[in-house]
């Protein structure tokens, strides 16, 4: 064997394994969307069932309360279809997540800017006691946090929660897109400076476009941390402001466990940070390589 | 054009004193070339002078006004950095036009100016491109094209040729020269090349740890250095330093013990009156020795230690007991390694420095 087909081997020896851990990495997804998409018979069948016909009980049943997947009358009595909390829910999710990520995002690019170029007075304290919000586990804080989200009228909000995700969020953005800074030369906005540019307009012309790939990253990170998050929502809010993730955990108890709703809920939620992630995708990896390589 | 007056300016950095009082002077129309070792000083003078950098005391004077405390935009100045510092998002049309967008200047008007820089410059097929896509050589261009498109008052060049390869280098040399004789501009240029410095400056200021050592024409830097380190610096290679002890009336004993030899009187009379100890530091540049396989009247052995051949020239390194002196000729006579060999120097080029405080007394 010579040393082009060990080396062709050896690439095909690590597109097995990177297959087969592929296939481990996706075996949970698959799963959740075939319970979700099979019958209650056919999703507890013993073998597993490889092949079934596709049904949308279980994304019916999520989204409106009595439909238990089956429709008609039954004694004469019509079952009526009202509309679940869930779509409330994952309407708060999305609002939630997407308005705090925003916030966090920008805010962080803001804040990594200044922390990355300008001199701050105690800025490695500031830093620290940034960093140090993410420190403590979440349950810690959380009957003084209840207790002042009550007294101050956030309990239950949307408002109130997007808040907490935005600070929750800020810590790791501040890190973040200052690290990203870092790394954009600064002739860039210095050549700008000299050239008759204020400071605020070479920030904007010339050194937010070179942040971009950064707050995408930045971006896709706390999206994700937000949208999966658990423990706040679940005990800052009751009923109105509830995002799906805590609510769907809720219908483990009531009525037995509905397998199938939990994967039909756990399927939409993935598909929205799936999609996003996808369309940024590029800008994720490049995100993650960057400042891997210097010029 | 304007002229630029420094005077004691200092710039420390935490507890580092990047600048300390340092005075210059750069006259309208000229280059003056800040000439120092890296971490002299010359980049963060030059920043001063631009306002990125805010001095921590001492004035500079662009013009009649003092810019000390204005920013950036209002000082009229252009950069040029060592690496370029082009914007990578946009194409070299618009790197050039980026000072006269923020200016007010009407669209038609920029488009001449732009087109018009970028023919002098010979880039103008290169308008369309990012930067990404040409070479080193033709992104300073652009980035002096960028300077250059909105007259200002001052340019600074910060090592603009550093990061060019070696024949860019010497192109770019004769052409920055050219092209600041045809506009009459004002450069200020900090390099850390002597020999880019003896070319292009018509005034050079060597700055060391922050402090100015001397100031003249390149003839006057080159033939009387202010000091050890301004002969060794300037010059390639450097000024041969050996030992030396002046001997009342016009002797020098060099080495001491090595050859004694009687110095011109003009030398000779400066020793008399302005040496306090006879110990003292001969010098001698490169190409003020000669070298003979045969020896005769005042010539003085030596031993041959290594051999530089550089292409028309050849550098030879000869041993003297425990000195070194780097002679600098034409490539033809050959000479080898460990070969016995006899040398001789023009006398009047003779330098003299105290030992002590390494200042040049002739």
């Amino acid at each position: 064997m010579n040393e082009f087909q060990r080396r062709a081997l050896k690439n095909r020896v690590i597109v097995v394994i990177l297959v087969v851990l592929l296939c481990v990495y996706l075996f949970p997804l698959y799963w959740m969307f075939s319970t979700a998409t099979k019958s209650k018979v056919d999703a507890f069948s013993l073998p597993p069932k490889w092949v079934w016909r596709p049904q949308g009980d279980n994304f019916r049943g999520i989204f409106y309360v009595g439909a238990g997947g089956a429709l008609g009358t039954v004694r004469g009595i019509e079952l009526k279809l009202k509309p679940s909390a869930f779509l409330r829910q994952l309407g708060n999710s999305i609002v939630v997540s997407f308005v705090s990520t925003l916030l966090a995002t920008f805010l962080g690019a803001l804040s990594g800017y200044v922390f990355s170029r300008m001199r701050v007075r105690g800025k490695d304290d500031l830093l620290f006691v940034i960093l140090s919000s993410r420190m403590l586990p979440p349950v810690v804080i959380a009957i003084p946090l209840v207790m002042m989200y009550r007294s101050l009228g956030l309990f239950d909000t949307r408002f109130g929660l997007i808040i907490m995700y935005t600070v929750f969020n800020l810590a790791f953005a501040v890190w973040m897109m200052r690290s990203f800074v870092d790394d954009i030369p600064r002739e860039y906005e210095e050549a700008a400076l000299v050239d008759g540019y204020s400071r605020f307009q070479a920030f904007f012309k010339f050194v937010f476009p070179e942040m971009r790939v950064g707050m995408v990253a930045t971006a896709i990170f706390s999206l994700i941390m937000t949208w999966n998050e658990f423990t706040f929502s679940l005990l800052l809010t009751g009923e109105r402001a509830r995002t799906a993730v805590p609510s769907i955990a809720h219908s483990l108890g009531t009525a037995g466990v509905n397998w199938g709703h939990i994967a039909a809920g756990s399927f939409l939620m993935v598909l929205p940070v799936v999609v996003f992630t996808f369309l940024l995708g590029g800008n994720l990896i490049r995100g993650f390589t960057f400042g891997a390589i210097k010029e | 054009m304007a002229r630029l007056v420094i005077e004691n300016l200092t710039k420390r950095f935490g507890r580092v004193v990047a600048v300390s009082g340092l005075s210059l002077e750069a006259q309208s129309g000229t280059i003056t070339v800040l000439l120092g070792p890296t971490g002299a000083g010359k980049t963060t003078t030059l920043r001063c002078v631009a306002g990125l950098e805010h001095p921590d005391s001492g004035t500079i004077r662009i013009g009649e006004r003092v810019v000390n405390d204005l920013p950036p935009k209002d000082r009229d100045v252009a950069f040029v950095f060592q690496n370029f510092s082009l914007y990578p998002r946009y194409t070299v049309f618009e790197n050039i036009a980026s000072p006269l967008r923020i200016r007010n200047i009407s669209r038609d008007e920029i488009e001449r100016r732009v087109r018009e820089v970028a023919h002098f410059l010979h880039i103008d097929h290169l308008l369309e491109r990012r930067p990404i896509h040409i070479s080193g050589g033709e992104m300073q261009r652009v980035a002096i094209a960028r300077a250059l498109v909105r007259n200002p008052q001052l340019f600074l060049l910060d090592e603009p040729l550093t990061n060019l390869d070696a024949k860019i280098r010497e192109e770019m040399r004769t052409e920055l020269k050219r092209l600041q004789g045809e506009t009459g501009a004002t450069f200020l240029y900090a390099t850390p090349d002597q020999a880019e410095a003896l070319s292009m400056g018509d005034r050079i200021v060597v700055i060391r740890q922050g402090h100015v050592v001397q100031v003249g024409t390149p003839h006057e830097i080159y033939h009387y250095p202010r000091n050890v380190f301004v002969a060794d610096f300037v010059g390639s290679p450097g000024m041969n330093f050996v030992p030396a002890l002046f001997e009342g009336e016009g002797k020098l004993n060099v080495g001491p013990g090595y050859f004694t030899f009687e110095l011109p009187e003009e030398a000779a009379s400066v020793c008399r009156r302005t040496l306090k100890r006879p110990e003292v530091l001969f010098g001698i540049r490169p190409e003020d020795i000669l070298l003979s396989i045969q020896g005769g009247e005042g010539w003085y052995p030596a031993q041959v230690d290594v051999i530089e051949p550089l292409g028309v020239i050849q550098i030879v390194r000869l041993r003297l007991n425990g000195h070194v002196l780097r002679v600098r000729g034409e490539e033809g006579a050959s000479f080898e390694a460990g070969e016995r060999v006899f040398f001789r120097f023009k006398k009047e080029k003779v330098r003299i420095f105290d030992r002590l405080t390494e200042e040049r007394i002739f």
